[in-house]
């Protein structure tokens, strides 16, 4: 039989490990009470999908920073995913161990350098570059998605690498054992059981970039309009909550709230997706 | 036409290096860069002076004090709640419900994005509880930010104790607790300081949810309700305002600097205790 005290003791622990619930509870609280009712006075239709943004003015629509953070997104996927399925791949299969040892710091590292870093990194290599070779103010979509592919590939490599690793052994040695090179095995059967784990990798990263808000404000050049190509510079859902917070007041700052709220609701979607599909395993 | 099989291995193979080659490049080019520009400015001065007319001249020893504090309210709170919640995981329960909307919530948590911790941090911590661009708000805000990791590292380092620890110490007539306390944390430590060390590593880094929270006034802090302004939110205002690249170049040196030693730092820590543990 428990004695009183070892299930006092583990009720305290209950307690403690519940914080994690109560504290996403208290965000999700506070944000939504300080920004839905400047999304019920414009009304969510207009606030989601309009496209002019004047806070003096009375305007809140957000759309043009919607698409702005969608199509950074995109962009950063399309340029980070291929590489970190690379690095994954040479991780788990090609590095010999010494350069493994090296390779895997190394990851570690990309992630913990400041973003803001690589947002003054961009503006002095990137955005000049694309300035110079294809034109623009070189601030837009394409600098933002450089920036964020990069920022992405930590989290996308060590979540693909884990799944790639705890394939049975048997897989890759009955590959090879019928004669399968290296890269067959590879796409043709590591990867494909490996799916949902490198899936549930890319959603995590897409959270990553569509949520990074240091780095892209520096090289995304921060205009509200809809762009016309990835050469335009934009607005994410991010950047307009970090650059206004600072000066808004009233109806302005429960807007930038709600633009937190459309945010928080996206990311919060991408999150239960990749959970799921890692546990439909 | 199919592609002949060691034709694509080949071609595979080379591209798969190429790009692993080039992330180290990237992160080789970002740090070299920094540092190259960065180091030349840290001096004693820089690094002891407080910031002068709007950080155009002085130094950032405010910053720098600013950075540790706040760090520090940010471990000190998370990493109980992080330990206690790891312990009940692993010690207390097993797979059900309870385990399944404590981890939900727990990823959920590292998945918000650091602006978003911002927003909440500033209308909960500043302006509900009323403790003003603060330290206090900026600790406070972080803490909640790197409670998965802390979570997330001692859960794995606890389910790696063998379970024959805990027998010997129940067969020896020790209380659960005292299973956890003396046998299990002891040696999940190592584990446990590496998710301390990367939380510090976030909390150094973190820009979006500390100006929002603990404000970004240059003077010295002199309690835990001053507004401060850290390294990271120094070196943005810095730079993107033009105000002095030089500067800017230095504190970004002096925090990559960190970053270096505290990743560095760890990875000879760990290697020390697993040779011990030998």
């Amino acid at each position: 039989m428990k004695s009183f005290k070892e299930k006092l003791t583990e009720r305290v622990f209950l307690l403690i490990a519940l914080s994690t619930l109560s504290v996403l509870a208290l965000i999700t609280v506070f944000i939504f009470i300080k920004g839905v009712p400047i999304i019920a006075k414009v009304g969510i239709i207009n606030f989601v999908f309009g496209m002019k943004w004047a806070p003096s003015q009375g305007y809140y629509g957000i759309f043009p920073m919607i698409v702005g953070s969608v199509s950074v997104t995109l962009g950063a996927a399309i340029i980070g995913v291929p590489i970190a399925i690379c690095c994954s791949i040479f991780l788990a299969e090609f590095a010999p161990a010494k350069l493994r040892n090296v390779f895997r710091p190394a990851i570690q590292l990309l992630a913990a350098i400041p973003s803001v870093v690589y947002g003054f990194w961009g503006v002095l290599f990137v955005v000049p570059m694309i300035r110079k070779f294809l034109g623009g103010p070189g601030l837009s979509i394409l600098a933002g998605s450089i920036i964020l592919g990069i920022m992405i590939l930590p989290t996308i490599i060590s979540i693909t690498e884990v799944s790639l690793l705890a394939l049975p052994r048997h897989y890759k040695d009955g590959a090879l054992a019928l004669g399968l090179t290296q890269w067959q095995t590879i796409h043709s059967l590591l990867l494909p059981a490996a799916k949902s784990g490198i899936v549930a990798a890319i959603i995590l990263g897409l959270g990553r970039a569509i949520g990074e808000t240091m780095a892209v404000i520096m090289v995304l050049g921060n205009a509200v309009a809809l762009p016309q190509s990835i050469l335009d510079p934009v607005r994410t859902l991010t950047t307009n909550i970090g650059i206004e917070m600072g000066y808004a007041s009233g109806e302005h700052q429960q807007a930038l709230f709600a633009t937190g709220i459309v945010l928080f609701v996206i990311i919060m979607l991408l999150n239960a997706s990749a959970q799921y599909i890692t546990r439909k395993r | 036409m199919r592609m002949n099989a060691n034709t694509s291995q080949k071609i595979a193979k080379f591209t798969i290096w190429a790009a692993a080659l080039f992330v180290i490049a990237i992160l080789f080019s970002i740090i070299a860069y920094i540092l190259a520009k960065g180091i030349p400015m840290l001096s004693w001065e820089f690094l002891t002076d407080i910031p002068r007319d709007m950080g155009r001249s002085g130094g950032i020893s405010s910053s720098i004090v600013g950075t540790l504090v706040v760090t520090a309210v940010a471990v000190i709170v998370a990493t109980p709640f992080g330990i206690g919640t790891a312990i009940y995981l692993t010690e207390y329960t097993r797979e059900g419900k309870i385990t399944r909307i404590i981890r939900f919530s727990a990823e959920s948590l590292a998945g918000i994005p650091s602006i978003v911790y911002g927003l909440f941090g500033f209308i909960f911590f500043v302006i509900y509880l009323n403790l003003g661009w603060s330290i206090l708000s900026g600790g406070l805000t972080m803490a909640i930010m790197i409670l998965p990791t802390i979570i997330r590292t001692s859960e794995e380092a606890i389910r790696t104790v063998p379970q024959l620890y805990r027998e010997v110490g129940f067969s020896l007539g020790l209380t659960k607790l005292q299973v956890i306390t003396r046998t299990v944390l002891p040696s999940a430590l190592p584990g446990i300081v590496n998710g301390v060390i990367l939380s510090i590593g976030r909390c150094v880094a973190e820009t979006a949810a500390v100006i929002l929270t603990a404000g970004s006034a240059l003077r010295m802090p002199d309690s835990l309700l001053s507004p401060t302004r850290t390294m990271a939110v120094h070196f943005y205002i810095l730079a993107r305002e033009g105000i002095s690249m030089d500067n800017a170049y230095g504190t970004a040196a002096l925090l990559i600097i960190l970053i270096l030693l505290l990743n560095v730092g760890f990875n000879m820590l760990v290697n020390r205790f697993i040779a011990k543990g030998r």
